[in-house]
């Protein structure tokens, strides 16, 4: 089985709807710009709407320090399964 | 050197103050490897846990149960990407880390390795191995790798949904026919000990355990959070009205905790070692996906160069 | 308790009261603030019906190809359009039955909730789904591509005209389907794209695949003009390299089609699996 080179990898930074900049969210691997902003929009926001999105090749980044820490996206306000289902759990269920 | 010995007191420092390590920073060889199995291991449970559930998309009984169960899959797929990601921050790169998952080199949660063969086991693996998985994954949340710490938060968030989800369709499915609670319980009797293996072999045959907890990459015995699972869900088993299979089990008040029958550590060591019932055909469909992709892959590559060069 | 003992309570501090609900893209409901009823002498029971089939059919289609898409993230990416399409299929088959309630079928159990009535106990011949639609791509990434690049080319068609409609109930899930089908044309066209103009290999494998899709075309235009269609899928064939595939259209039987309840052989297996457990528990609550 031969070992294909595989798809360069793109940083993914992402501004949600109340968001004041784009903070890095992560990295995914795509054939072209475009397939890395679909792919993004799928795999960090589960295509919520209003958010903005930038996708740049990881080689394209220089980076000032070793001190550098990647922003940290916590999907406060944000929804990301696909359709809203209410789960009637008994309040008396533990641990849950 | 005292280059690397200032480097290494920085880097035991910064562990033994709960902070983070981060890509760019120094870290001891055999701490970068471990982080790049742990975490590669755990994407690639993700990747072939999307497996036994797929299994039962197509035949979901509503459309609603197939909506939640695609999803939940889907979600699987997007963990093992950001652990993949996590991973790649540490210098290996995906393809290369594919290979090893299909060779065998490196491996994942043996529970992936038992067939799911009726609908009751999709709310049953929500319910028992999501919440394994759970109790293994918050504590990683703050392991000391800040990449795999950070990706651990987002996971664990939407798997504690998961577990919700399989819970629910348990207790819809216990308060309905005969048939349904008959399937609940037989679903219950195949994966309640296999979940329990979910959290490796005893301390005593653990000898990793000391060093990944000083490196703050494990932050409780595998014994510590077998309890801990076990004390959660006999609880949550009673309310369902599942009986789980255990004739040992009972609580112990001295303890403050249940007491439980042994596990099967023969059958878990046949199980990982690759003689369970379903290994063969999970790495064989992985293999399969890769391989019947590849001609997919190298289009778009071959695309994307003809874009760059015109 | 402490922190660890619920994943849920430890890191969902931010979201209060929200413990119940599974995340949604936006929890925005389609139907919010939608008049329900249906207007007198406006009946969209059949469109409806038929553009939930197609739905319907083409996202079993799509989950198939969960494990086995050729990247991982074209698993999202393939799970989501067959979530979108899912979650529109049930929306479309409530209000089918909503303004026309002799669609449901009579071999439901009352308990049955209509969009699953419709997609567990109803037979072959009553399913009005294109056979486009219901084709075994056999995970055939280029047969996944040609059927997904038409369909979504032309569904977004359709759903534009839908969002028209004198029921309020279609226009609004017409209008989101819009916004969803737009990222599923991209997704598929972008694909026959990069397949077309790859290698030679994935040229080649592209226009067989579209030549086979080829001939379950024309029966997309049986009601609807096909000028917009021809214009896009044209555009798209000429960045892709491919040509026009010059086939006439598939027979139906004395000229009936998927339109008309008479499918593909393919039909009876997708359903055979699709109603399984459900008929085998009918009087079951899921």
């Amino acid at each position: 089985m031969t070992v294909d080179a595989g798809w360069p990898l793109y940083e993914v930074f992402v501004r949600s709807k109340r968001g004041l900049n784009h903070v890095h969210v992560g990295s995914l691997h795509a054939a072209d710009e475009q397939m890395a902003l679909l792919n993004g929009r799928d795999l960090y926001t589960r295509r919520n709407e209003g958010v903005s999105i930038w996708v740049v090749r990881s080689d394209a980044i220089t980076a000032s320090s070793p001190d550098e820490k990647d922003s940290f996206f916590a999907p406060s306000g944000d929804k990301v399964y696909r359709h809203p289902t209410f789960y009637t759990i008994p309040d008396d269920v533990p641990h849950m | 050197m005292t280059a690397t010995t200032d480097l290494e007191a920085d880097f035991e420092a910064t562990v033994a103050a709960d902070k983070r390590i981060e890509p760019r920073d120094w870290m001891p060889e055999g701490y970068r490897k471990t982080m790049i199995r742990q975490i590669s291991q755990h994407a690639h449970s993700e990747i072939i846990g999307m497996q036994p559930e797929g299994n039962w998309i197509s035949r979901a009984p509503s459309l609603r149960r197939k909506a939640i169960l695609l999803a939940k899959v889907q979600d699987e797929a997007g963990h093992g990407l950001y652990l993949y990601s996590a991973a790649e921050t540490l210098g290996v790169d995906r393809a290369d880390l594919t290979m090893r998952l299909i060779t065998g080199a490196q491996k994942y949660s043996s529970i992936f390795n038992y067939p799911t063969l009726t609908f009751a086991d999709v709310g049953v693996i929500g319910w028992l191995v999501d919440g394994a998985a759970i109790c293994n994954q918050v504590p990683l949340c703050r392991s000391s790798y800040g990449p795999y710490a950070r990706a651990m938060v987002r996971i664990c968030k939407e798997e504690s949904f998961h577990q919700r989800q399989g819970y629910e369709l348990l207790l819809t499915m216990m308060r309905g026919t005969a048939a349904q609670r008959e399937m609940v319980q037989d679903a219950t009797n195949r994966f309640w000990w296999p979940s329990l293996m979910m959290f490796g072999p005893p301390d005593t045959d653990s000898p990793n355990t000391a060093q990944s907890m000083r490196w703050r990459v494990k932050r409780h015995t595998n014994d510590e959070l077998r309890q801990r699972f076990v004390d959660m869900t006999v609880p949550q088993a009673e309310m369902l009205g599942v009986t789980l299979p255990d004739p040992d089990l009972r609580w112990n008040a001295e303890r403050g905790a249940y007491d439980f029958g042994d596990v099967d550590w023969a059958e878990f060591k046949r199980v990982v070692g690759g003689d369970g019932p379903c290994n063969e055909q999970r790495i064989a469909n992985r293999r399969r996906a890769h391989e019947r992709g590849a001609w997919v892959r190298e289009a778009a590559t071959a695309h994307a160069a003809k874009g760059n060069s015109r | 308790m402490n922190e660890d003992d619920n994943a849920y309570e430890s890191l969902a501090a931010a979201h209060g009261g929200e413990e119940r609900w599974a995340f949604g893209t936006g929890f925005d409901d389609p139907l919010a603030g939608v008049e329900q009823a249906v207007p007198p002498g406006v009946d969209e029971s059949v469109r409806c019906l038929k553009l939930g089939d197609d739905a319907l059919v083409l996202s079993q289609r799509l989950a198939a190809w969960c494990g086995n898409a050729p990247e991982l993230e074209d698993e999202m990416a393939l799970a989501n359009i067959a979530l979108d399409l899912l979650g529109q299929a049930r929306l479309l088959l409530t209000r089918a039955v909503t303004i026309e309630p002799a669609l449901r079928p009579a071999a439901a159990p009352p308990s049955v909730p209509a969009e699953d009535a419709m997609a567990y106990f109803r037979d072959e011949r009553c399913w009005r789904n294109v056979r486009l639609a219901e084709l075994d791509d056999h995970l055939d990434f280029a047969a996944c591509v040609a059927r997904l690049a038409v369909l979504t080319i032309w569904r977004l068609g359709v759903l534009g005209t839908a969002t028209a409609s004198q029921d309020p109930v279609l226009a609004a899930i017409a209008a989101k389907a819009v916004i969803e089908g737009t990222y599923h044309r991209e997704y598929a066209t972008g694909w026959l794209i990069r397949l077309g103009d790859g290698t030679a290999e994935s040229h080649d494998r592209m226009q067989r695949a579209l030549d086979a899709a080829w001939p379950y075309v024309d029966e997309l235009f049986a009601d609807g003009d096909r000028k917009e269609f021809d214009a896009v899928l044209d555009a798209v064939l000429d960045a892709a390299t491919l040509h026009r595939p010059g086939r006439t259209a598939r027979a139906g039987v004395a000229g009936a089609t998927g339109r008309d309840g008479v499918h593909t052989e393919a039909m009876g297996y997708l359903l055979a699996e699709l109603q399984s457990v459900a008929r085998a528990h009918p009087d079951a609550t899921w």
